[in-house]
């Protein structure tokens, strides 16, 4: 018995030798496509979103018979919000799993962490919801569905200017996150140059959890609005704070504010703050309604918010790339998603241009008896 | 001037969390002279068992909080002396070393298996005591800042008299000075270590909720930076004294708000830890310890 048993192993061994020769040689077997992102720890809402959105993605091209011909496997690994996971991530698909092309990640350092080891392998990347400018600046081979803090930053400061009337900004950044450093530097910059005076900026790291000390200092210096440059689990905890110490003013952040639990924490501390982001539930845009529907559909009634959207966008980009070049080959495939054109989106129409980035508008959106609502859209 | 006072006031809050906290470190250190590294983790224990109580408990109420807070210093208590009857017993005698490697061991033993049982996610903490603020002037507190403050207080004056008024108080103390005489002159080493351990435990359960109170987002790592500063702490008041873990928690966390409300907040790690240093360098037994000669 356990002579045969061998004798069968070895066959497996073999025939599983050989079933590899034939992947590697011919186009035959699923084409790999990887995701990373933070799919638990503290940013865990932005990769689990992503995640789903790119899950609907797949199960729609596979049900239609998949690209090129054939089917698609979706390999995902999560980097558990921790610092260089995602570069360990980067270099498992590019050694293990030999996957074509790669989506993610959402919080830009992440993204910067993979995006070198992918431009090194000539794998192209398509960044989900990362908008620090440096993030396509690592090479040829990255790409992004969203668009930069540049704009965003541009945006809310007209938008504190314009809609809350604010003259005097406070700004509060987290000194260890890239994101928030970026995004609060534009915020500076514009609303100074738009009549406005930033009356004082504090700081605060990654992970800290009591902002009394930084936000009684803003409440001496007498400010008409606060930023918050940084992710919804601080940015909750401010709002809570704010309102405890008597600080009544407006309060709002980037799209790292986006996600439920900034109303699950923040309770009713939250409600009347601001954020802006690439894509509202409540558009009327056919795509945005469509995607809703089938969102719906596949993950119980749950409505998706715009980095569920920009999930799925990255993988049907991904997609329509791989049907234009006709090949999974690197350097044809990244050439097709160069040239992306008008594609049309569940967050809008995506043109890659020249610095691969995502031309689009933003949206502001507001809390509301416990839950999100839109105010406007920003154009480019 | 309101700013000082209330900058003082939100020191003061962060603080008491921290010296509750120290309490724990410094009561373990003073009968066992051992660091107990597990105990920030227990802490967080206390704050997911408030967790799964709280939501069975009616919301911003009294009696509920205090359900919540009982349950966690029991579930703590009792999660302290199982930790101390399956790690520490079997190395009692063994190198400090040693216990203090396993100590490390335990920490992270509870910190993972905490990300497998209650997941990585932050979870919300669910708002069990009525919550109001207090405004005087200018100068706001909230209840849950005074219930820290307040619960700290006591928690402190009774360990104090636990250790100094009562019969275990004195075996602890026994066991501290010397422990084979204690045990000669009949007391039982085991069930006094026992009970330090639930005691310490009862009080990071205690420390876990309050924290959880004032900063409602959770998760199976929360313990390690307030740990961290809370060891500090107990190191700073000198450890092994009560009054002195309360002491140093309180002027740590003053000494934290004051450089996160200024321009310097960047370096607010820093700069305590350097006041650290410099009070260890002219009190190296801490601010209330006493210089104790080993005997050869």
């Amino acid at each position: 018995m356990a002579h045969s048993a061998g004798v069968c192993g070895i066959v497996l061994a073999f025939a599983a030798l050989l079933s590899l020769g034939v992947v590697a040689s011919a186009d035959e077997g699923p084409i790999k496509i990887g995701q990373y992102g933070a799919f638990s720890g503290k940013e865990a809402s932005f990769g689990t979103a992503a995640h789903k959105g790119v899950i609907l993605a797949f199960d729609e091209a596979n049900a239609a018979g998949g690209v090129l011909g054939r089917k698609l496997e979706l390999v995902a690994e999560d980097n558990q919000s921790k610092a260089g996971e995602s570069a360990t991530i980067a270099k498992k698909f590019v050694s293990r799993d030999k996957v074509v092309a790669v989506l993610g990640g959402n919080v830009s350092v992440n993204s910067l962490e993979a995006a070198p080891i992918l431009q090194n392998a000539k794998i192209p990347m398509v960044a989900i919801s990362s908008t620090n400018p440096r993030v396509t600046e690592m090479g040829s081979y990255i790409f992004r569905v969203c668009f930069i803090d540049p704009f965003q930053g541009a945006v809310l400061a007209k938008f504190a200017l314009a809609t809350l009337h604010a003259k005097r900004a406070a700004i509060l950044t987290s000194v260890s996150n890239p994101y928030s450093v970026g995004i609060s530097k534009v915020f500076r910059e514009k609303f100074t140059v738009g009549g406005g005076e930033i009356t004082i900026e504090q700081k605060h790291s990654e992970g800290d959890k009591d902002f009394r000390a930084q936000l009684t200092a803003i409440k001496a210096a007498g400010v008409d609005c606060i930023f918050h440059s940084s992710n919804y689990t601080e940015g909750a905890l401010i709002c809570i704070q704010a309102r405890q110490l008597g600080l009544n003013v407006p309060i709002f952040g980037g799209d790292a504010w986006e996600a439920p639990q900034l109303i699950e924490i923040g309770g009713a501390a939250v409600e009347g703050t601001y954020y802006s982001t690439h894509a509202s539930p409540d558009s009327t845009a056919p795509e945005m309604q469509n995607f809703i529907k089938k969102f719906r559909a596949r993950w119980n009634g749950e409505t998706p918010d715009s980095i569920a959207a920009l999930g799925y966008d990255a993988a049907q980009l991904v997609f329509d790339a791989l049907r234009r070049a006709g090949t999974t080959e690197s350097a044809k495939l990244r050439e097709a998603i160069a040239t992306t054109k008008d594609f049309s989106g569940a967050t809008g129409r995506i043109t890659i241009d020249k610095d691969r980035n995502a031309t689009k508008s933003a949206v502001i959106l507001t809390v509301k008896d416990g839950k999100f609502a839109y105010v406007e859209t920003v154009n480019p | 001037m309101s700013e000082f006072l209330q900058q003082l006031l939100n020191g003061l809050s962060l603080g008491a969390i921290y010296a509750l906290i120290a309490l724990g470190y410094t009561m373990v250190y003073g009968v066992l002279r051992f660091i107990n590294f597990a105990h920030s983790d227990v802490f967080m224990v206390g704050a997911f068992i408030g967790y799964y109580i709280g939501q069975k408990v009616p919301q911003n109420t009294i009696g509920g909080g205090l359900v919540v807070l009982l349950g966690a210093m029991l579930g703590c208590a009792l999660l302290g002396m199982l930790i101390e009857r399956l790690c520490y017993r079997p190395l009692r005698g063994a190198a400090t070393l040693n216990v203090l490697i396993t100590a490390i061991g335990v920490s992270l033993l509870l910190e993972y298996s905490g990300q497998v049982f209650f997941g990585a996610t932050p979870r919300t903490f669910p708002s069990v005591f009525p919550s109001t603020n207090f405004a005087f002037g200018d100068l706001v507190i909230s209840s849950n800042q005074v219930v820290v403050i307040v619960v700290t207080a006591l928690l402190m004056v009774g360990l104090q008299l636990i250790v100094y008024r009562t019969k275990i108080g004195t075996a602890m103390r026994a066991v501290s000075l010397n422990p084979k005489a204690a045990q000669l002159v009949g007391v039982n080493n085991d069930v006094v270590i026992s009970f330090t351990f639930g005691l310490g435990s009862a009080l990071a359960g205690a420390g876990g909720i309050l924290y959880a109170l004032n900063y409602p987002s959770i998760d199976p790592l929360m313990g390690v930076m307030p740990g961290l500063k809370a060891f500090v702490a107990a190191v700073l008041g000198g450890i092994g004294n009560i009054p002195g873990a309360a002491l140093g928690g309180l002027l740590l966390g003053t000494v934290e708000t004051f450089v996160n409300g200024s321009q310097w907040s960047t370096y607010k790690d820093a700069i305590a830890f350097a006041i650290l240093i410099i009070i260890l360098l002219f009190r190296p037994a801490g601010l209330l310890g006493k210089v104790s000669v080993e005997k050869v």
